[in-house]
């Protein structure tokens, strides 16, 4: 069914279908629709959840990892300061390798604050050993919530599902709502490897020793170390994993297949710009423009940003003359973080393109196609590296 | 309380294993090997960091027989309502969802998520195991520290405050059960136990747990010493019970009775050595005037 609804819809729909069976959260602007839609759904009986209102996002996560110990998929969504306020649970979610999916609906964060859209809250969270993916339309955000389940379940690994406030969020786009029953095909059952159970005991995350330990039968068990590398290399190996469900999702529901990088006129182009969300839509607009002017000039949209695909970042951006990193999120005192991660991504590359950083967006400042294309045009000029210093753009000091 | 449990009936089934990590005398020790007990074994636990977290033992050894998920320190309350969560989707309404959290992990940090839980009806136990300080990370002030208790941050002069009254902010949230219990009186704590399994929605006890190593008294009269602070009014057992408060088990003797004084307790201990004459006389005043209101009654 095909339907003109908010991004926020589109994700409370992707929940509904993914017959999610615990949501807790705490209402933050812009994420509230959201949240909303699901106690109605909740509320009228077409989705048979337990809604938890908490009093808190640090509480909202604490339900979702308890109840997935307890073997229940369960889902949660925040955004800025909330998702600031879970950040020990971010941490503990994934360290302790539970499957929970959360969207994180794009806003900066405070002093001072500000509701309006950047990337500064789930950029900052980066580390936190979830998985991060970034949507570009409200297509991507009911599908991204399907395959995040997926994925989260496969790798054991929590998923963060961001996309932009307002500018998604609270904007109408017509967007497919998939058939239960092909959701149903796609997405199997949660069915965890254990879960809290008077019948099989367990201490689950209790105090970890630096070194490793034998169990009372004399078996080795991992030490805090094992775990945290188990963490990563399966993280790493989620790349793969990745790729596969999205080809999954493909065959089912016949669309998709940039799992990693979504690509507009990149074929023949010397010059790329690369960014997260919808931006990466804006900038089509931009490639419009400066190719008309003979530029060739493509963009990217950088979907999956941990793990970090380095290698299909690699591929795609190396035989480059110049990348234009576009970014709505700072490394303060430093750069802009994912052009850090694609300057490192290239430097094993044999061909070393130069690399440009701009911030823009921050706190919701209008982006305007006039400065993107002036911006973009520049950069395709001098194609060489200048220094780590980003550029920023609409900046009125 | 209709039948009371005596050591003649108590359930042998041992679900705390010995030789754990507690430390010698450690009140915690006796009331979780009780309390469990009463829990029984289809129950699903709640642990924040504290001395339990020590007590439960280091992975992969566990000295608890019971499923346990450990958490943040601020959550206790909320994860309990996760796993409740879990247990409704999947039609589980038997498994009893306990939560058992020291003072601080009470009364400070995790009291937005108690009080959350407790607005919201969550049909779980809470306990709090108070032995009044921050024991695990070496003896500071809580916000159920008593007044003018030396810990290593009230170094010389002792805890300026007074004690937070926990139950009583719990009890305002007009749930069905809230109750005290001490670890003295561990039978008392068993039935209260076996009571609140029975109540639908939030049931909080709040266990009185003396602590050798931070209250700085020899281990073997961590007993005697539980007893005194209920024998001389500091510290009362009572249920509120559908908002009704009653006094129970030793303390509901000591209505009408000569109490023995504060100073008594107070001696046996090296935390309350900053405490002056008049202090103490201050204290005893008030204690007198909290129990000629009980005696009235």
């Amino acid at each position: 069914m095909h339907i003109i609804e908010s991004g926020n819809v589109a994700a409370a729909n992707g929940v509904k279908l993914a017959k999610v069976q615990v949501i807790a959260a705490y209402p933050i602007t812009p994420q509230t629709p959201l949240t909303e839609k699901l106690s109605e759904f909740v509320d009228a009986g077409e989705m048979d959840a337990q809604y938890i209102p908490v009093e808190s996002e640090h509480s909202a996560l604490s339900v979702c990892i308890a109840a997935s110990s307890t073997g229940s998929r369960v889902f949660t969504a925040t955004s800025a300061n909330g998702l600031l306020y879970m950040n020990e649970q971010l941490h503990w979610a994934a360290g302790a390798r539970l499957p929970i999916v959360m969207c994180v609906v794009n806003r900066g964060i405070g002093a001072p604050w500000t509701v309006w859209n950047d990337h500064q809250d789930a950029v900052s969270q980066r580390d936190t050993g979830w998985i991060q993916i970034y949507c570009c339309d409200h297509q991507q955000i009911i599908d991204t919530v399907l395959k995040a389940f997926y994925l989260a379940e496969t790798v054991n690994v929590p998923v963060m599902v961001c996309y932009d406030g307002y500018i998604l969020s609270h904007t109408y786009m017509p967007f497919e709502i998939p058939a239960q029953a092909d959701v149903d095909k796609f997405l199997p059952p949660f069915k965890p490897d254990y879960a809290l159970n008077p019948g099989q005991p367990a201490n689950l995350n209790t105090v970890t020793l630096p070194d490793i330990r034998p169990d009372v039968r004399g078996n080795m068990a991992p030490g805090y170390m094992e775990i945290r590398h188990n963490l990563h290399t399966d993280m790493r190996d989620a790349i793969a994993v990745v790729a596969d469900i999205d080809k999954k999702f493909a065959e089912v529901f016949g669309r998709n297949g940039n799992p990693y990088i979504e690509e507009y006129k990149c074929d023949d182009a010397e010059f790329v710009a690369i960014c997260m969300g919808s931006l990466s839509y804006h900038l089509r607009d931009v490639v419009d423009i400066l190719r008309k002017e003979g530029i060739p000039v493509g963009v990217m949209g950088l979907r999956l940003y941990r793990p970090f695909p380095d290698q299909a970042v690699r591929d795609a951006l190396s035989a480059r003359k110049g990348i234009i990193v576009f970014e709505k999120a700072l490394s303060y005192g430093n750069q802009g973080a994912l052009y850090a991660d694609i300057k490192s991504a290239l430097y094993c590359a044999e061909n070393k393109p130069a690399v440009h950083n701009y911030i823009l967006g921050l706190g919701g400042r209008e982006i305007k196609t006039d400065h993107l294309v002036e911006c973009l045009r520049n950069s395709c000029k001098q194609p060489k590296t200048i220094g780590d210093t980003p550029q920023w753009i609409g900046l009125k000091l | 309380m209709t039948e009371k449990t005596t050591i003649l009936n108590l359930p042998e089934d041992e679900l705390v294993h010995p030789g754990n990590r507690a430390c010698a005398g450690c009140g915690l020790s006796i009331i979780y090997r009780i309390g469990l007990k009463a829990l029984g074994r289809d129950t699903i636990l709640v642990v924040p960091p504290s001395c339990l977290t020590v007590l439960q033992g280091l992975y992969p050894i566990a000295a608890t027989q019971l499923p346990c998920l450990n958490v943040t320190f601020a959550s206790t309350a909320a994860a309990a309502t996760g796993v409740l969560g879990a247990l409704r989707a999947q039609k589980n309404e038997s498994t009893i969802v306990a939560a058992w959290a020291g003072d601080g992990g009470t009364s400070d940090i995790g009291i937005q998520a108690l009080s959350g839980a407790c607005e919201r009806g969550e049909d779980f136990i809470f306990i709090c195991y108070d032995n009044e300080a921050y024991m695990n990370t070496g003896v500071q002030r809580s916000g159920t520290t008593p007044q003018g208790v030396i810990t290593t941050t009230t170094p010389f002069s002792g805890k300026a405050q007074k004690k937070k009254d926990v139950p009583s902010i719990i009890a305002a949230h007009g749930i069905d059960y809230v109750a005290t219990a001490s670890a003295s009186y561990p039978l008392d704590l068993y039935d209260k136990i076996v009571k609140a399994k029975a109540i639908k929605g939030p049931k909080y006890i709040h266990v009185h747990t003396p602590c050798p190593a931070g209250w700085g008294f020899n281990p073997r009269y961590t007993v005697k010493l539980g007893k005194l602070a209920v024998e001389t009014g500091l510290f009362d057992l009572y249920e509120i019970e559908n908002s009704e408060f009653s006094l129970t088990g030793a303390s509901e003797k000591l209505i009408g009775k000569k109490r023995k004084t504060v100073d008594e307790y107070f001696k046996t201990q090296s935390r309350f050595r900053a405490l002056s004459k008049e202090q103490i006389e201050n204290i005893q005043n008030e204690i007198d005037a909290k129990w000629a209101e009980y005696n009235k009654k």
